[in-house]
């Protein structure tokens, strides 16, 4: 088990290698002088030639991808170009925010579509089943900002129960966090129902039947405990899908998140900060993916003991 | 002669409902188990044997499924019962055992959870207890170090010892009649060989008796008090082993036991080829008329093709066949 | 995978036509993949005829009317700049339409011949090209468009070669695990044992079975692909104004959500509606072609 762990972390490094070779070539491939791009409009020339220096622009381009390696081993992304304050500051601030709409999201996600997946799988061809795979079907096919906004209409406007934006009180998770889940209980629905039918069709389902277990124990302990797998990386790579859909959720609503912060930056060719934040979203990818592989070992005992 | 049956299955027809229509996979059969006999049934792949032994503890969806007919158990008609009933019988009284140890056991929960499941239901004990019964059975089916493998999961298993568990899973109740599907078929011969051996000690030990479900002619030549002889969903011939392979009445049966290879045989019949049945099965949505098997028939008659033959009753023997009647 | 696909099929022509005929027949009787296809059937329509069913400008302002409310004269309404909502979707469906032909365009001009190449030499070159997918699979998809637009710029062209790239992973991964797949059938070693090159293994074998998940894969990555086009319209970072572009409309109807809802409001309708043909189409397929081959 441990040496399953050890394996895969190691996996990890030629991924971490290869966003930090992205994001250095990204810089240098944007036109203009990368000293003044990461500077920012607002910089003097002093502040340029500082920057020139740091990043090395002078020497070989070896020694400059070694530079741009060891300041990210130091968290050091440099300043924003707007704020002039430590990227990994701004983002720091913000991370938390995004973290827990994302954990909401994925929470409620799994609530709702698991057992909506499990029920439709039990139930095939069965109006429940039509029901929510119509809902899953919408749910990826609408876009998440507009359900945001129609969300916002309802319930903002025209009822008046909910906070349209910011934060402050657990009233304002509740839109963001519906609006960032329904294009992730989708998946997670058909991902569900898919992998249950499966399980159910194959041999140690009727196997378990015949020995006269209650459907309802050959449902949960022998096809679920199978199902799982599948589901679990659909989870993970949805939790990808959310931070991409956090950008335009917190846009909607004014969420303080690090997705605002990039397309903020974006705008502002606020460069370092983009180059921080596209590094947090790999990173954070990445984290979850791992921890999607572990959780693997814990239910699929066939991987654990190879 | 006429002792009283364990299982008597009077007409029984599964029908599927299926896009194209609807197939029949078992047509009108019937057949008695005794107590403390195996009971042979032999068939190619698609003659309904295995559909049999699913309609008989009731583990078809039955949506698609359709069983009509009488399976008396006990004195009492399975197909009536409801599915609650059927499950305190299933494990229980008449277990069954399949084809494909590997896929047949759920590969995420021990062996030692598979087959205390069964106990803790049945029987009604705790979880020690049934834990210990477990590893009881796995000393039955002689798995060594039973303490230990009560803890493995199947893909740590060999072939022959997944399917010593599930025959200990099977048995763990002790039932009164077990259900075997080809279950020495995925195996290596020599393993084959032990599964036998085991099944016939434990067949005598626990009492119980067996349906064996196979294509293998040899197994049912080694195993089998009597057998039935399936074609296309229809019992074509029974008799007692001995008799049916000395004098097989049905030409299907002939023809079975004429293309096996043996030893010697290129010498003493002079033949330089395998022998075959001609043709091939029909599918079950196009039917031939008249006796499912006279387009195969070398000894077809003119009737044969038109009306479907009577089953024939002939020294404790039954035919389905023009032939004989 | 390829326990239902029959790779020899493809080289019988008379099976093949029969196959088809049978897959259009189960297709037919699918009623959601019947919906999608009729839906995007409406799209096509509305995009190629545009001027017809909407002549004038769309994007000539008319500040006199500005956002009106949905009336006869213009049954969605007009939106800030007096223009009318329903000229601009129309004519919005024609920039989707050929940025979700676009997108997929990138998408498989540069994934295919990559995943293929990976698949079927292995060695090297695969090692190579897996770890530049694994990178840019680190990102979600449309974090990673996002990213290039920043690179690149915003505006149309832009937009389809930033979405399209964020596709080129997934069809390089597809197209390789097929590939992979197909070269170990043995009438592939058969090929190579007669010396048949290696590029016509390649077009004659191997792309044919490849085709299938593409199909599948391509009728949902349009559908993905005016999603994300869209996403980027909305943040002001996709296809610029005046250029009608759905997302665009729905980005800038957005400072009037609570006086004119409605201009926000219809052409993400018109999203949803195009993407949801798409993904019914594309389920559909799946489902007749390769039923295995689930989400």
């Amino acid at each position: 088990m441990l040496q399953y762990v050890v394996k895969r972390l190691l996996s990890t490094i030629p991924v971490l290698l290869g966003i930090s070779l992205l994001l250095f070539f990204m810089l240098r491939m944007l036109p203009g002088d990368p000293a003044q791009v990461m500077a920012g409009q607002m910089a003097s020339p002093e502040d340029i030639k500082l920057i020139r220096h740091q990043l090395g622009l002078d020497r070989p381009i070896i020694v400059q991808y070694g530079l741009f390696l060891s300041r990210l081993a130091r968290f050091d992304l440099g300043r924003s170009a707007r704020t002039q304050s430590p990227v990994i500051r701004e983002v720091w601030a913000r991370l938390p925010n995004t973290m827990l709409l994302a954990v909401a999201a994925i929470t409620l996600a799994c609530l709702f579509g698991i057992p909506a997946g499990i029920i439709a799988a039990v139930r095939p061809y069965t109006w429940m089943d039509y029901l929510f795979t119509s809902m899953a079907l919408f749910g990826i096919s609408m876009p998440v900002f507009w359900l945001g906004l129609m969300l916002v209409v309802i319930f903002s406007l025209v009822l008046q129960w909910l906070p349209a934006g910011g934060t402050g009180n657990w009233k304002h998770i509740i839109l963001p966090s519906f609006t960032l889940a329904a294009f992730v209980v989708a998946f997670i629905t058909r991902m569900t129902r898919a992998s249950m039918i499966e399980a159910l069709s194959q041999d140690y389902t009727t196997t378990a039947r015949s020995k006269g277990l209650k459907e309802r124990v050959v449902i949960v302990k022998h096809a679920l405990k199978n199902a799982l797998i599948p589901i679990i990386t659909v989870v993970g790579l949805q939790f990808g899908a959310l931070l991409g859909g956090a950008v335009l959720t917190e846009t909607v609503f004014a969420w303080p998140g690090i997705g605002r912060l990039i397309v903020d930056s974006i705008l502002a060719r606020d460069y370092p900060v983009i180059q921080g934040t596209i590094l947090i979203f790999g990173l954070l990818y990445i984290l979850v993916n791992l921890m999607v592989d572990i959780i693997y070992a814990f239910i699929d005992p066939r991987i654990r003991y190879d | 002669m006429k002792q009283e049956s364990l299982l008597s299955v009077m007409n029984l027809r599964t029908r599927f409902h299926i896009y194209e229509g609807m197939v029949t996979a078992v047509d009108g059969i019937n057949l008695d188990v005794y107590r403390g006999e195996t009971l042979g049934v032999v068939g190619e792949s698609g003659c309904g044997k295995s559909v049999t032994a699913l309609s008989i503890l009731r583990l078809l969806a039955s949506p698609p499924a359709e069983i009509q007919g009488t399976i008396l158990f006990g004195g009492v008609n399975l197909l009536d019962l409801n599915l609650d009933e059927i499950r305190r019988i299933r494990g229980n009284a008449i277990s069954m055992i399949f084809q494909e140890p590997m896929t047949s056991l759920n590969p995420v929960l021990t062996i030692g959870e598979q087959i205390s499941e069964a106990i803790r239901l049945h029987q009604g004990v705790a979880r020690q207890e049934a834990w210990s019964k477990a590893v009881e059975m796995l000393q039955m089916v002689q798995i060594p170090s039973p303490e230990m493998r009560v803890h493995e999961y199947p893909h740590q298993l060999s072939g022959g010892m997944r399917q010593r568990a599930m025959i200990a899973m099977a048995l763990s109740c002790h039932p009164r009649l077990l259900l075997a599907d080809e279950p020495t078929t995925a195996l290596d011969v020599t393993i084959q060989a032990q599964i036998v051996d085991l099944m016939e000690r434990l067949k005598e030990e626990f009492e119980t008796s067996i349906v064996l479900i196979t294509h293998n002619l040899g197994l049912i030549a080694e195993m089998a008090k009597r057998v039935l002889v399936m074609y296309v969903g229809k019992v074509v011939e029974e008799a007692p082993v001995e008799d049916l392979f000395q004098e097989p009445l049905h030409p299907y049966t002939q023809g079975l036991l004429e293309s096996i290879p043996w030893i010697g045989k290129k010498l003493k019949t002079g033949r330089r080829q395998l022998q075959e049945i001609p043709g091939m099965v029909p599918s079950l949505l196009e039917m031939p008329e008249g006796c499912r098997f006279h387009p195969r028939c070398s000894r077809a008659m003119n009737i044969c093709s038109k009306e479907e033959p009577p089953l024939v009753q002939k020294d404790g023997r039954r035919v389905l066949c023009w032939l004989w009647a | 995978m390829t326990e239902t696909i029959q790779p020899q099929a493809w080289r019988n022509q008379r099976s093949a036509d029969s196959q088809f005929k049978r897959n259009w027949a189960k297709l037919r009787r699918n009623k959601a993949a019947l919906f999608g296809g009729i839906l995007i059937l409406i799209y096509l329509i509305t995009a190629l005829l545009a001027p017809v069913i909407f002549p004038g400008s769309p994007s000539a302002p008319n500040l006199s009317r500005s956002l009106e409310r949905p009336s006869f004269a213009n049954p969605l309404g007009t939106d800030e700049l007096g223009r009318s909502i329903l000229g601009r979707v129309i004519y919005g469906s024609r920039v989707s339409l050929l940025i979700a032909i676009g997108v997929v365009f990138v998408g498989l001009l540069v994934g295919v011949p990559l995943g293929l190449v990976s698949g079927y030499y292995g060695g090297k070159v695969d090692f190579g090209i897996q770890r530049i997918t694994d990178t840019l699979l680190a990102f979600p998809g449309f974090l990673l468009a996002l990213g290039l637009v920043s690179v690149l710029g915003v505006g149309l062209k832009n937009t389809i070669i930033s979405v399209g790239i964020s596709m080129v992973p997934i069809y390089i991964r597809l197209v390789r695990g097929c590939t992979l797949s197909v070269r170990e059938q043995t009438y592939v070693e058969a090929a190579r044992a007669v010396g048949t090159r290696d590029r016509t293994i390649l077009l004659r074998h191997i792309l044919p079975n490849v085709m299938i998940p593409i199909t599948i894969q391509t009728s949902l990555g349009m559908g993905m692909g005016i999603l994300s086009a869209a996403a980027l319209g909305f943040l002001g970072l996709g296809v610029q104004p005046p250029t009608p572009e759905w997302g665009a409309m729905l980005g800038s109807g957005r400072a009037y959500l609570f006086h004119a809802p409605h201009v926000a409001t219809f052409p993400g309708i018109a999203i949803f509606l195009a993407v949801l043909g798409f993904n019914l189409a594309g389920d559909g397929l799946r489902d007749v072609l390769d039923p295995r081959f689930r989400l």
